[in-house]
């Protein structure tokens, strides 16, 4: 028996924090309370921390298989673990693509054998990310592939789009749309705006992401089916977002906190560590994310964890590859900038990255409940610390917030009542 | 002693100060050009690679001829650019070319920020001789210095740049420079090529040439790329030349001693009318050899700081 003495905890359903010892057995929360009989053999003492349900990533690139020099699951699970996330979706852009029961079962096996968090496969839309022919998602479905997804890879064609959605709907499953138009983004390599004019890179107009908003809200709407809209980016999708929820479209969206916490101004100096699709914004775009997760409008925060090697890296600008490694600084970016700064409550950030992600994707976690499984993170929101990507567990160390000061870091990670992170290290 | 820094990666971020020290020193540079015997001692016992990505004669040359009169030893690299996604990393390259002794790197690329790439990771001195869309600067610097030679100052010069603003490091170069200088820069061209926020950077923005133009003191026509019009953001080079094209019923808006300057290669019938790059107006043949006197000038510059690191 494990137990978390006296931190407060916000367990992702009552709508306040409040102090508490969580009792864990075999697994799972067996009592919350205060002064529980001291049975457990271990004990993690939270005095001055905040429990939470272990954090849910709807968004992350393992990179297994095919690009292992970059992540692969044993390194990627254990960097999640270190972010404080308990459970993580992976996207399916490997090689080869998860477009078949066979690599959905793969990537679970794999998990199983050396993963340290939970992992649940997307699977792709088209076969071979190709955007021709939709997968079977039927199957993909019963392998245990818990959404689709072409992310990196836009659905361009419209109507495949909408055919996709339409077979998706009649199998329940989410379809998660990577918003870009590719003919406006064509050789872009950051945010049009001053900055590209000043570096001389070749700009990605904000509409190349808003027009495929507007389009996916439309196709979803006149199917009367689910979407989720990755990685929200610009002002202009907010508002389309918005508008549409009012209307009542079934539209959930995402945002990275990259975009709430750096801006493009931050490529100055070509470190392509800031080069991520989409590209880093304006500091008004900043101020409408924000805003959307205040209100509601972006329902959860993923990291879109796109670990690289340097060799990826450390070339010119346009050359480089895009993403950034994200599981390790997520939990604090969120803290520095939205819940320090009075955007968020704890109980709202809990929404955005524990219980949010976890209903949006219809699965497990996401709440501490006696009866459900242990999976659970205590964190210090009084800990300043230098970020320092030579210390990530992933295998990528692109971060544009290396060196940054950050407050809030997660100290403990417990997986279905295991301890996987003790005191800031990965023990298993 | 102005300049301190170990590159020249652009003209942005230099100070008045700096940018007054390299054209002073293109001065003296230019008298050896002119003088019989063409050799100086400036840079004995230096060497000067050009490492070049992308296609240019006179640049290059221009850079090889500048050292060679100040001196140095040179040789030249030259890297296809499609080669630069599959062949040796540039970090490499620039070890490589390190590790011979070498102590300038003038490198020329496609892609903008390589030369900022390039110096963080070699202790040889970089010049960027342009990269992609970005920096020009010693192109600036040549046009900077014509400038003053023919006008005594810059200050309170009405300099107008017509043409592919948007994919033009000379124009950025420029820009940064001459605003700097304390001289007033006017853009113009079709809509479709002219970068977002520009006037941000110093510029004031037409899309009506004769506007730019009228009263200038300097007129700069750059080169149009054909593949613009076939990447769609120009309908096609007549209606190009109709609406933006510097001729000679345009030249007369401006003041009666205006410079005519073109980067060069230019497209005549083009972007600017055959009689305009041979009218009496134009610079365009001394512009080159101005291009000669900065590149010394900057070579000079540059590895001087190296002695005084020795010492």
């Amino acid at each position: 028996m494990l137990c978390v003495k006296n931190g407060m905890v916000v367990d992702g359903i009552s709508a306040v924090p409040y102090k508490a010892d969580i009792l864990i057995d075999k697994g799972k929360v067996i009592d919350i309370g205060n002064g529980i009989e001291n049975t457990a053999d271990e004990v993690i003492d939270a005095t001055g921390k905040w429990v939470l349900p272990g954090l849910v990533d709807a968004h992350c690139h393992l990179r297994e298989p095919g690009f292992e020099y970059k992540e692969d699951i044993s390194s990627g699970t254990r960097s999640a673990a270190a972010g404080g996330f308990t459970s993580v979706a992976c996207m399916p852009n490997t090689n080869p693509v998860i477009d078949s029961a066979a690599m959905v079962n793969y990537i679970k096996s794999m998990a199983t054998a050396k993963g340290v968090v939970k992992v649940y496969p997307i699977a792709a839309v088209t076969k071979g990310q190709k955007g021709e022919e939709l997968t079977e998602m039927g199957e993909l479905k019963e392998a245990g592939a818990i959404a689709l997804s072409d992310d990196g890879r836009p659905i361009m064609n419209s109507q495949l789009m909408r055919l996709a959605l339409q077979y998706a709907k009649g199998l329940s499953m989410l379809i998660i749309s990577h918003c870009e138009d590719l003919s406006l983004v064509g050789d872009g390599v950051m945010n049009e705006g001053y900055m590209s004019t000043v570096l001389g890179l070749k700009g990605i107009t904000r509409a190349a992401e808003e027009v495929m908003v507007a389009r996916d809200i439309i196709l979803a709407e006149t199917l009367d089916a689910p979407i989720h809209i990755a990685h929200v980016s610009t002002r202009g999708s907010v508002e389309l977002i918005r508008q549409a929820k009012r209307r009542g479209v079934k539209v959930t969206c995402e945002t990275a906190p990259h975009y709430f916490s750096a801006t493009d101004a931050w490529v100055d100096g070509y470190d392509a560590n800031t080069k991520v699709n989409p590209p880093l914004r304006t500091d008004d775009d900043v101020e409408a994310i924000k805003q959307g997760l205040k209100d509601g409008t972006i329902d959860i925060i993923a990291t879109d964890h796109a670990p690289h090697h340097r060799d990826d890296k450390e070339v010119e600008y346009s050359l480089a590859a895009s993403g950034i490694s994200g599981f390790e600084t997520a939990f604090s970016l969120a803290y520095t900038n939205l819940v320090a700064t009075g955007i968020l409550s704890m109980v709202e950030l809990v929404q955005k990255m524990s219980k949010g992600p976890a209903d949006i994707l219809n699965i497990d976690g996401g709440t501490i409940q006696v009866g459900n499984p242990a999976d659970i993170i205590v964190v210090d929101l009084d800990r300043e610390y230098t970020v320092d990507v030579s210390k990530f567990y992933s295998k990528g160390k692109n971060s544009p917030f290396h060196g940054h000061t950050l407050k809030g870091k997660v100290i403990h990670t417990i997986v279905d009542g295991r301890i996987v992170m003790k005191d800031e290290r990965v023990i298993v | 002693m102005a300049l301190k820094q170990k590159d020249l990666l652009g003209l942005r971020g230099l100070t008045r100060e700096e940018i007054e020290e390299i054209l002073a020193t293109a001065e003296e540079m230019k008298s050896i050009l002119l003088s019989k015997v063409k050799k100086s001692s400036h840079l004995q016992g230096k060497s000067v690679v050009t490492l070049f990505y992308e296609n240019s004669t006179r640049t290059r040359f221009s850079f090889e001829f500048a050292a060679k009169y100040l001196g140095a030893h040179t040789a030249s690299v030259a890297v296809s650019s499609s080669s630069v996604a599959k062949g040796e990393s540039l970090i490499d390259t620039g070890k490589t070319i390190q590790s011979m002794g070498v102590d300038v790197i003038v490198i020329r690329h496609p892609m903008s920020g390589a030369p900022h790439l390039l110096a963080k990771h070699v202790s040889a001195s970089v010049i960027n001789a342009g990269d992609g869309i970005n920096e020009h600067p010693t192109q600036a610097l040549l046009d900077m210095f014509t400038m003053k030679q023919k006008k005594g100052a810059l200050d309170g010069l009405k300099v107008a740049i017509i043409g592919d603003i948007l994919h033009s490091r000379v124009a950025r170069s420029n820009i940064w420079g001459l605003t700097t200088m304390g001289a007033e820069v006017r853009v113009a061209g079709p809509p479709t090529l002219m970068p977002p926020d520009i006037e941000k950077m110093g510029a004031k923005v037409f899309f009506k040439v004769e506007e730019a133009v009228r009263g200038a003191d300097v007129v700069m026509g750059l080169r149009l790329q054909r593949e613009r019009q076939q990447k769609g953001l120009l309908p096609s080079l007549r209606e190009y030349t109709r609406l933006f094209g510097i001729t000679e019923e345009r030249i007369r808006l401006a003041k009666k001693d205006a410079l005519i300057m073109h980067p060069g290669p230019v497209n005549r019938g083009v972007e600017i009318s055959s009689n305009l790059v041979d009218g009496a107006q134009s610079v365009i043949n001394e512009q080159v050899t101005n291009g000669v006197a900065i590149r010394m000038a900057l070579l000079y510059l540059l590895t001087r700081r190296n002695h005084d690191a020795v010492r």
